[in-house]
């Protein structure tokens, strides 16, 4: 059940630039989203749970989340804002206008482009009742992100993070816990500026993630990147109130719907 | 199982062998037989590993069925023993088995028991998550979820306060000399404590971090805001003195008040009769104390107690020692004055005394001989 909330969302959502062959979400190998037999007495039921998990793949922006937030915004939230020149990431380079002033200044055409994917994507997989981590070493904002998790109904992780969380979860936590679907990282680097360990945990466990970089952060390793200011108040409470509203607006709508399959298959 | 295969495969070897010489078998029902060769293996394979198990699980169900029988079996006991099954307690319990298998075990703990299965086998912690695999605490993939969760709860409050004295300041009412907690007598929970509320393991540093937080939650002028939230986490230091159990005072017939108390030291027994309204006098064992003892440093010990208190020449002492030397004597007869003087006296002196050391009593007793 865990497994499939991920394998059709990725097979439409992701670009052709990357390749997918055989998804294995969890150890678990799935070729098509739909590969198991049903029995005939729950056919119908079936049928409409289907309807209402893939209609909403087969729509560009299902959930309407560009109204959620304008490049005005992101300029007044001062999301362009990146850290020195001389901090900047080799690959950091194709999302940055340029600098001014010595401050790099980053593109917010390709943010806003990159944040609704991330938030789309964000949006499915909660609609699918995926679990979401929030993470962020920042200490600054770890109140925030744990609040705005409480508020959503996900799960945060601003701590000091343990080594084998995720490629050791059957004995840190019991064995049969399920990890989580999507890990959003408000902050890619930890408190001694190197990059924080749960990306790569995640990329090896296939987890996606959706990750806010700025311009000393590296984005290789991240799903969905955001490239974006990390250190203002502003721009974080931004970053947390754009989550928290899709997140709750995607599970709002499945619960709408799982009410009209009820209201359908009662009729 | 392997020899009988063995021996069937040579029986069928032989018999082809056999009928080779004699008969001609179509080569199509002829199977063509490997050479098998036996295996040995130790039957170390087909253990279990116990030890890797780990502690043994319990299922839910299991316990269940343990609690009804624990509940039927005592109503069966109380029947056994003649009394009323509804309000027969633990203690009966404990009385009834003891009285039906009395054991000669020393160790308490090897004789036959009987108790509420809660207490006998070990707490589990519940499945942390729901049908769906989704786990009900927001701060379960840290790992240390009720820790965290507290310190979260403990920064909520802080700012909660903040905010509070940002409200105060527009309406310039802001003021620093607001009520504050008192926190004299009473002492932060220690780790262990604190790990047996959260039911959670963590570690010294994590406690330390905790702490510092609370000291940051009393350092801010608004504190009292959050006064219950704090106390929950002090715990009162009991005042020492209120432990010692003072000797009732009585009244002789003439209306003199006289207190008895007992003292011991080494293997010397001592016990006194403290007089009121007397001279000084003192008399163990039918003697004059210094005939009694000889000794200064055993009249010294005698007096010290009255001299602490000032009292010297106030009480008729009267008492009878028994075993040991002269030394352990002198010391049994000290304590049991010391006591019998907490009648007499005020609280503070209690409390005074306690700390000089008269109200303890010396365990120091004789190492056996080692060769």
């Amino acid at each position: 059940m865990a497994a499939g909330v991920l394998t059709g969302v990725r097979q439409v959502l992701r670009g052709p630039r990357l390749v997918s062959a055989v998804f294995s979400c969890h150890g678990q190998t799935f070729s098509s989203a739909a590969a198991a037999v049903k029995s005939p007495a729950a056919a119908t039921d079936t049928a409409a749970t289907e309807k209402i998990l893939n209609f909403p793949l087969t729509q560009p922006d299902y959930f309407r989340l560009s109204e959620l937030f304008t490049m005005k915004d992101l300029f007044e939230a001062r999301v362009h804002l990146g850290h020195k020149k001389g901090c900047r990431h080799r690959l950091m380079g194709p999302y940055l206008f340029g600098s001014r002033l010595d401050i790099d200044i980053i593109d917010l055409e390709q943010t806003a482009e990159h944040l609704q994917r991330a938030l789309n994507f964000t949006a499915h997989v909660a609609y699918r009742g995926g679990i979401i981590l929030l993470v962020s070493r920042r200490r600054q904002f770890g109140h925030l992100i744990e609040t705005t998790a409480q508020e959503c109904g996900e799960y945060a992780h601003t701590r000091y993070w343990k080594g084998g969380l995720l490629t050791n979860a059957s004995i840190q936590y019991s064995p049969g816990v399920r990890l989580p679907d999507l890990i959003v990282f408000f902050s890619t680097l930890n408190n001694v500026f190197q990059q924080h360990v749960g990306i790569r945990d995640a990329a090896k466990i296939n987890i996606p993630t959706v990750g806010i970089v700025d311009s000393n952060c590296n984005p290789s390793l991240i799903t969905y990147p955001v490239p974006g200011n990390d250190d203002t108040p502003v721009a974080m409470e931004m970053y947390c109130r754009l989550f928290k509203m899709t997140i709750n607006r995607a599970k709002d709508k499945r619960r709408q719907m799982e009410l009209l399959k009820g209201i359908s298959a009662s009729v | 199982m392997a020899a009988s295969g063995c021996r069937g495969v040579r029986s069928i070897l032989w018999k082809n062998r056999s009928c080779g010489k004699n008969v001609c078998v179509p080569r199509s029902k002829m199977v063509p037989q490997l050479p098998v060769r036996q295996i040995y293996v130790s039957s170390s394979l087909w253990k279990k590993n116990l030890a890797a198990a780990g502690p043994q699980k319990f299922t839910q169900e299991f316990i269940d069925k343990q609690v009804e029988e624990f509940e039927v079996g005592k109503r069966h006991l109380a029947n056994m023993m003649e009394e009323d099954p509804e309000t027969f307690t633990q203690e009966d319990i404990d009385r009834s088995i003891a009285y039906l298998f009395p054991s000669g075990l020393f160790e308490k703990r090897a004789r036959p028991f009987m108790k509420h299965p809660e207490e006998i086998f070990p707490k589990q912690t519940a499945i942390q998550w729901d049908a769906k695999g989704r786990p009900f605490h927001f701060l379960f993939y840290t790992g240390k979820q009720s820790y965290y969760s507290l310190l979260h709860d403990v920064y909520e409050k802080i700012l909660a306060i903040e905010r509070h004295q940002d409200k105060m300041r527009n309406k310039g009412l802001f003021t620093s000399d607001t009520k504050q907690i008192l926190l004299t007598g009473s002492r932060w929970l220690l780790k262990e404590e604190i790990e047996e509320n959260l039911v959670e393991n963590i570690s010294d540093q994590d406690y330390m971090r905790l702490i510092q937080l609370m000291e940051k939650l009393l350092s801010m002028p608004y504190c009292s805001l959050e006064k219950e939230f704090i106390l929950k986490f002090r715990k009162q230091l009991e005042v020492q003195s209120s432990k010692y159990e003072i000797p009732a005072l009585q009244y002789d017939p003439q209306g003199v008040a006289f207190s008895v108390a007992d003292g011991r030291r080494k293997t010397a027994k001592a016990s006194i009769t403290l007089r009121d309204s007397g001279s000084g006098n003192i008399t163990i064992n039918g003697r004059n104390y210094l005939h009694y003892f000889p000794v200064l440093q055993n009249r010294v010990q005698l007096m010290f107690p009255l001299l602490f208190v000032g009292m010297m020449g106030r009480f008729d002492i009267e008492g009878s020692v028994e075993g040991s030397g002269h030394s352990a004597q002198a010391g049994a007869l000290r304590l049991a004055i010391s006591r019998a003087l907490l009648s007499f006296v005020s609280e503070g002196e209690v409390e005074k005394m306690r700390q000089a050391g008269l109200l303890t009593a010396d365990p120091r007793i004789r190492e056996r001989k080692k060769p």
